[in-house]
This record gives structure tokens, C-alpha cells and sequence, in this order.
């Protein structure tokens, strides 16, 4: 089975049900053993104490927050190059997702930071591209809802994606520059040299079971779009059928197709 | 090249003359300048600090609030389509739009720059500068501006989206303007650094901006 047999909106969903049951139990188990290691199994930071645990959200959800950013771009570009339908469902699946582990990071982060550094933010230059980067996402998803004809949202939504991801790098840099301007090292992130194998483990089972988590959540979003679109067109459908000879039929199928 | 210089006078006599031209720019931007003191009180050591920030940041609004109109108006008379269909390259076509409504709203902007900076109280050399950066970053702003304005270009209301879209391309440009703008004197490594950036930025821009844009155009045109 090729990405273009994909293109086939029923044969998606026909793999999306054989997948997404395993995925589901994958998620779940990943998930419980990652959460026993963070929570129970990992020792306190001799610094940091209970707080150190914060870290096994919060870093897999800003690797996360990036990925879907990368998920994004790749799907534009496949919907832009190759009109692949499935391309534009999964770049506009992707948005909601990334948005939510941007802010999930970020909140854990503020909550992290706020026994830690003493505040619940600082411009720091991480913290502050993070929080471009939400707001690229919250605008991106406003686009998707401002343009009614989806495949037009999807090409519009395709180039300003693509535009972002080549300015993200260049926002990267310029923040980084403009925090060291303002305030010379003033935070020095913790972490240290090297990771010790009791935060390692647990570490990298979160971020599997994240990865995972995403890949159910993501497959959902995409067959509820698809669902969407179909219901989309079978309203269209119907307003178009509906007799204009009586009156009370064109009243009730009017909202339907003008939505 | 007649067509170009045709063109280019068009767009430019109606940024001039349609919606109070290039002067209603200007005012919002003597506008946001004037409601900064108010905001942080009439200390000149302290807004003279801030002094170019505020420039730059009422330079960008003032930017923005004309962008939503770069294409809708051409959109909604029709112009849009026969520059489409017209066989010309759209992405010249798109540059040279963008060079007009520069030329009609931002240079106006750079050159009330040095009497706004009165108002904030920089020295002679910080005016040079602050302008000096306008002159070279404003551009990119629009061009990337453009981005926003052809995406959004179907939209009734999309100015404000067109804004949220645009703003976080905008950081980089603000950062190295800003800080090329309050760098101690106009020969130290302090200004030329982010001042060779910003010139960078506007080349990028030169090159992206008409991409993406007549890009977003054609898409808005079927």
C-alpha cells in the first residue's frame, strides 16, 4: 500500500480502524510505564527535590510541540506539491495538537520555573520562541477556521505554514541574540553535563509514550476531519436536492447549506 | 519595463488618494507615539531610553494597519484577476505593488521618523539611527506583510487575523532594528552587526514575500 492508494478517503479509514485500536493500547501501556518511572521508580534531584518530575511532561511535550510543527510543514508541502487530500486532513489535524503540547510545555515550564527560578516567567530565549511559536499555531488554526472552502483553507493554510517554518529559525536565532543583548546569562539551564541512567530511562519511556500518544491523537483528529467533510458534503448535497417548490423545505435546508 | 512603470504609478497614485492616502499612516503613527508617555509617564530619561522602541513598535502598527487593503481592493473590482490572467509574472507583479504601497505609506512613516523623535527626546545621533533602520527594515515588514495580505486577501474581515499572522514574522525585524537602533554610536560593531542583519531580513523578504504571496493570490483567484 503506497501513500497515493492513502489518497482514497475510505481505504484511510480502513486502516485507521485496524491501526488505532493497537496504537490506543501501545499509548496506554507506554504511558503507564513511563508515568511509574517518573513518579515512582526515578530518584529526587538532590537540588530540585520532588520538582525534578516536572521534567518528564515537560520535555517530551516541547519535543512534541516542535514535531507537529514538523508534521505540518511536510504535509504542506504535500498538499501543495502533490494535492494529496490526505495532506491537507493532516496538516489541519496537526494544528490543534501541536497548540496544546506548545501550551503544555509552556505551563509546565511556568509551574516548573516558578519554585526553581523564583518567577513563573522569564524571557528567556527558549521560553520566549515557545511562546511564538503558540502563537503561530493559535493563528494558523484561526486561518483553518476563517475559510469556509476547505481546499482553499488547506493551500492558503499550506503557504503560511511553509513561510513559518523557514522563519521559525531565523525567529530562533533572533530571540537568542536579543535575549543575551537584554540579559547576559542570567539563567543557566539546569540539567548539567550528563543524564544520569535513572532520569534517562524514565525520560526517554515518556517520550516514546508521547510519541505514541500523538500518533493516536493524531489518526482520531484526521478521521473526525474526514467525517467532517463528508457530513459537509452530504448537507451540500441535500441543499442542492431540496425542491424549491415548497417553501418550508428551502426555509429548513437553508442553514444547512449556507453553513 | 512600461507596464512595470505603469503599474508601479497606478498603485501609487491610488495609495496616495484613496482612504486619506499616505498622510492617515502617519497620523496613527503620531498617534501610538503620543499615548506612550501617557502610558509610562513624562520622564524624557526614560523614554528617551525607550525612544526607539517605541518608533519601531509604532512604525510596525502603523505598517499593519494598512496591509489588509494591499490586494482586497484590487480583489473586490476585479483588477486582481486581469493582473493574474494578464501573462506577466505575478510575483513581479506582487514586488511592484509592494514597492508603491512602500513608497506611499512607509516612506512617509521614515521620513516623519526624525520629528517624532523630538517627541521622545533622542539625541541627534539616535535619530540618525532610529531612521537609518527604518529606512532599511520598514520593507521587509511590508513584504512579509504581503504574505499575510494575500492569504488573507478573501476574507471580509482579515485584517486583524492578517496581524496575528504576521507579527511573529515580525519579531526578527523588530529585535535587529531595535537593537541597531539603541547601539551606542552609529560606527561601533553594536550597530552595524544588527544592521547588516536587518539588511539581510529585507533581502529575504525581497525574495519571499512575492513568492508566498502571488502564490496565495493565484489560490485566491480560482
Amino acid at each position: 500500500m503506497t501513500l497515493y492508494d492513502l489518497a482514497n478517503p475510505t481505504r484511510f479509514l480502513k486502516l485507521v480502524k485496524a491501526v488505532l485500536p493497537w496504537l490506543v493500547v501501545a499509548t496506554v501501556a507506554a504511558l503507564a510505564v513511563g508515568l511509574y518511572f517518573a513518579f515512582f521508580a526515578s530518584p529526587e534531584d538532590y537540588q530540585q527535590g520532588q520538582t525534578v518530575r516536572i521534567m518528564f511532561v515537560h520535555v517530551p511535550a516541547a519535543q512534541l510541540a516542535m514535531m507537529c510543527y514538523v508534521m505540518m510543514a511536510l504535509s504542506s508541502v504535500g498538499s501543495l506539491v502533490w494535492k494529496h487530500p490526505l495532506a491537507d486532513v493532516s496538516a489541519k489535524a496537526s494544528a490543534p495538537i501541536g497548540a496544546a503540547f506548545t501550551f503544555l510545555a509552556l505551563f509546565s515550564g511556568a509551574v516548573w520555573g516558578k519554585p526553581m527560578w523564583g518567577a513563573f516567567w522569564v524571557w528567556d530565549a527558549r521560553l520566549t520562541s515557545f511562546l511564538v511559536l503558540l502563537i503561530m499555531y493559535l493563528g494558523i488554526i484561526a486561518l483553518w477556521k476563517a475559510i469556509e472552502d476547505p481546499i482553499k483553507a488547506a493551500k492558503v493554510n499550506a503557504i503560511i505554514t511553509l513561510v513559518g517554518v523557514i522563519n521559525v529559525v531565523i525567529i530562533k536565532f533572533s530571540v537568542e541574540w536579543w535575549n543575551t543583548l537584554h540579559q547576559p546569562a542570567s539563567i543557566i539551564r539546569s540539567g548539567g553535563p550528563s543524564i544520569h541512567s535513572s532520569i534517562l530511562i524514565p525520560l526517554a519511556s515518556m517520550a516514546i509514550a508521547f510519541v505514541l500518544l500523538f500518533l493516536t491523537l493524531h489518526l482520531m483528529s484526521m478521521r473526525n476531519e474526514i467525517m467532517r467533510r463528508r457530513i459537509r458534503a452530504m448537507r451540500m448535497r441535500a441543499a442542492s436536492i431540496a425542491p424549491a417548490a415548497s417553501s418550508s423545505t428551502v426555509t429548513k435546508a437553508a442553514p444547512a447549506g449556507v453553513r | 519595463m512600461g507596464w512595470m512603470k505603469s503599474l508601479f504609478l497606478r498603485e501609487y497614485q491610488l495609495a496616495n488618494r484613496v482612504g486619506g492616502g499616505a498622510l492617515i499612516g502617519v497620523l496613527f503613527f503620531l498617534a501610538v507615539v503620543t499615548i506612550f508617555p501617557f502610558g509610562v509617564g513624562p520622564d524624557m530619561i526614560l523614554l528617551s531610553r525607550i525612544g526607539a522602541a517605541i518608533l519601531w513598535i509604532g512604525a510596525l502598527l502603523a505598517t499593519l494597519l494598512g496591509l489588509d487593503r494591499l490586494f482586497q481592493a484590487d480583489r473586490e473590482d476585479g483588477t486582481l484577476e486581469l493582473l493574474i490572467m494578464s501573462g506577466r509574472p505575478l510575483e513581479l507583479v506582487v514586488l511592484i505593488k509592494c514597492a508603491a504601497h512602500w513608497a506611499a505609506t512607509g516612506l512617509p512613516l521614515v521620513l516623519a521618523t526624525p520629528i517624532l523623535s523630538l517627541f521622545v527626546g533622542l539625541d541627534f545621533q539616535s535619530i540618525l539611527m532610529v531612521t537609518l533602520t527604518l529606512l532599511v527594515g520598514a520593507p521587509a515588514l511590508t513584504l512579509l506583510g504581503a504574505v499575510g495580505a494575500g492569504v488573507t486577501v478573501s476574507m471580509r474581515r482579515g485584517g486583524v487575523l492578517l496581524s496575528i499572522l504576521v507579527i511573529p514574522l515580525a519579531i526578527p525585524i523588530l529585535i535587529f532594528g531595535v537593537s541597531a537602533a539603541t547601539a551606542d554610536t552609529i560606527s561601533s560593531n553594536n550597530f552595524i552587526a544588527p544592521f547588516l542583519f536587518l539588511c539581510a531580513l529585507t533581502l529575504f523578504g525581497l525574495v519571499i514575500g512575492p513568492l508566498a504571496a502571488a502564490a496565495a493570490l493565484r489560490i485566491s483567484g480560482d
